[in-house]
């Protein structure tokens, strides 16, 4: 944990996820998992966030919600994806409305198991996403300095 | 009259965890028609009853909504019990119904929580979310998971829950309604909670039957209606009157759910009190030949399941008509006339559940 320098904001949505997850990050929230205590806040705005949960797998009407919400998160951004159903598919894959994984959408950064997933295995994936994000921003600082340097 | 604009709420809002999309007109600030489109959750799993054996079938009904996951697994069990004429043990009744309730209570307990975030009362949503953790607890310990249980099958549970844990889990249940009152007493007698909900989104009684209302929402109309009166799973030998309200608005609404957390206490007790020995399932052969109807009363109101089998391992139809999905219309109407800043709190008191809705 020493590797957290700023507090990271967090954007939740629900792909299309049974709701499980979804109480499970929420419950994240709360007293008892409370990752407040690490400055970790869930925000309902795109532009604040740094980290974007997604839970459920994609279908044809909320893909473009979804990517809408990436594209709307400024650099640099971590997607995590929560969940067996958001990771592939998961007990839904067979099902005619269901595409697949957020992966089919966006790129996604951590993988987190489970059905639903469990609130320690959401706070371990969200640990890993401090790790990308600090890598993200390093390479995202020199390749602006490069650019400045070049003009 | 002033101009219309139109304003866009949702898909993602920050007080709705799930998506639901309304296109609110509105004139000046008062609502004057709201339009939901739903479908963002769709994933089709009615569909798939056609692809997975009627056994496997039950782990992805539960997986209609992590809320009430348990009570769609019964309403599936039910089911398959009624077309093979299966009659399951007693004690598996008795468990099936102390788990029905732990699930009204945290459902309860987790929409109050949303309702006071909706209001802007943080602390206090935090604190129905801590007391609704000591739920889930009870849920681990008894099956294993805290969201999807996974412990209903067809002809009883897969689970029992020994004597001393259920003696447990009543003293832990009478410890809690201490806490838990105190918590409602805030919700009941706080006035800055009565500021915003009282008065605001009045359903009348006429409205409520006109628009088909489910559960609480009828219930908060003044209308007696409660599909465990019908006696299924061990309801029938359990003594518990149905919880109405006067008001007909929002905090009505809030009023009839904090009750039923304690009618939920109640039940459970009774349940445990009465609790016979036994096996907890019976064998289930051959496949499901013909149909069948079964109502349940979820947090959310009344659930109406319906499956047909063809005598093959592949049922031919199952059909879920979710609470949601029936207050949808009542939504609507408390929405027209209201005022924009009250669209977050009128959503939440029908208790949406959109995974439940869309299936």
């Amino acid at each position: 944990m020493a590797k957290i320098t700023k507090s990271p904001w967090l954007l939740h949505y629900d792909g299309s996820s049974c709701n499980g997850c979804d109480i499970e990050v929420l419950a994240c929230l709360t007293p008892v998992y409370d990752v407040e205590r690490f400055g970790i806040i869930n925000t309902g705005n795109p532009k604040h966030a740094d980290i974007f949960l997604v839970t459920g797998g994609i279908n044809e009407k909320n893909k473009a919600v979804v990517k809408q919400l990436y594209d709307q998160m400024p650099e640099p951004k971590v997607v995590v994806a929560v969940g067996i159903c958001a990771c592939n598919g998961g007990v839904f894959k067979d099902a005619y409305n269901i595409i697949g994984g957020v992966d089919k959408a966006i790129p996604v950064d951590v993988y987190v198991p489970g059905c639903a997933a469990r609130p320690e295995a959401i706070i371990d994936g969200v640990v890993k996403a401090l790790g990308v994000l600090d890598e993200k921003q390093k390479a995202f600082k020199a390749a602006k300095k490069q650019k400045g340097a070049t003009k | 009259m002033s101009k219309r604009s139109i304003v866009p709420f949702g898909p993602q809002h920050p007080v709705l965890p799930e998506p639901i999309h309304l296109d609110l007109v509105l004139e000046d600030e008062k609502v004057v028609e709201a339009i939901p489109s739903i479908g963002f959750v769709h994933r089709g799993l009615e569909k798939l009853v056609e692809k997975r054996n009627f056994h496997d079938y039950m782990y992805v009904i539960e997986r209609i909504c992590g809320i009430c996951s348990f009570m769609h697994g019964m309403g599936y069990a039910e089911g398959i019990e009624r077309i093979m004429d299966v009659e399951i043990p007693d004690r598996a009744k008795y468990l099936r119904t102390i788990w029905c309730e732990m699930s009204r209570l945290h459902s309860h307990l987790l929409w109050l929580g949303l309702l006071a975030d909706a209001f802007g009362f943080e602390s206090l949503f935090m604190h129905c979310w801590r007391m609704r953790e000591t739920i889930l607890d009870m849920f681990e310990a008894s099956t294993g998971g805290r969201v999807i249980f996974s412990v209903n099958k067809i002809g009883g549970v897969l689970k029992d829950m020994d004597n001393s844990m259920l003696r447990t889990f009543v003293d832990m249940f009478d410890k809690m309604e201490e806490e838990v009152r105190q918590l409602t007493n805030v919700f009941l007698k706080d006035y800055t909670v009565a500021n915003r909900l009282k008065g605001v989104g009045i359903l009348t009684k006429e409205d409520a039957i006109i628009n088909g209302a489910v559960g609480p929402m009828m219930r908060a109309a003044g209308i007696a209606t409660d599909t465990r009166k019908l006696g299924y799973a061990a309801y029938g030998d359990i003594d518990f009157d149905i919880i109405t309200g006067k008001d007909c608005d929002s905090f009505a609404r809030c009023e009839v759910r904090i009750n039923e957390i304690f009618q939920s206490f109640n039940i459970i007790r009774q349940a445990v009190a009465k609790i016979p020995e036994g096996p907890i399932a019976v064998d289930v052969k051959g496949n499901p030949n013909g149909e069948a109807f079964v109502r349940l009363e979820q947090p959310r109101g009344e659930a109406v399941f319906y499956f047909r089998g063809d005598g093959t391992q592949f049922l031919n139809r199952a059909r879920v008509r979710t609470p949601t999905f029936a207050n949808i219309p009542s939504l609507v109407k408390i929405l027209e006339g209201c005022d924009f800043a009250d669209v977050p709190i009128l959503v939440l008191t029908i208790d949406p559940c959109v995974s439940c809705t869309e299936r």
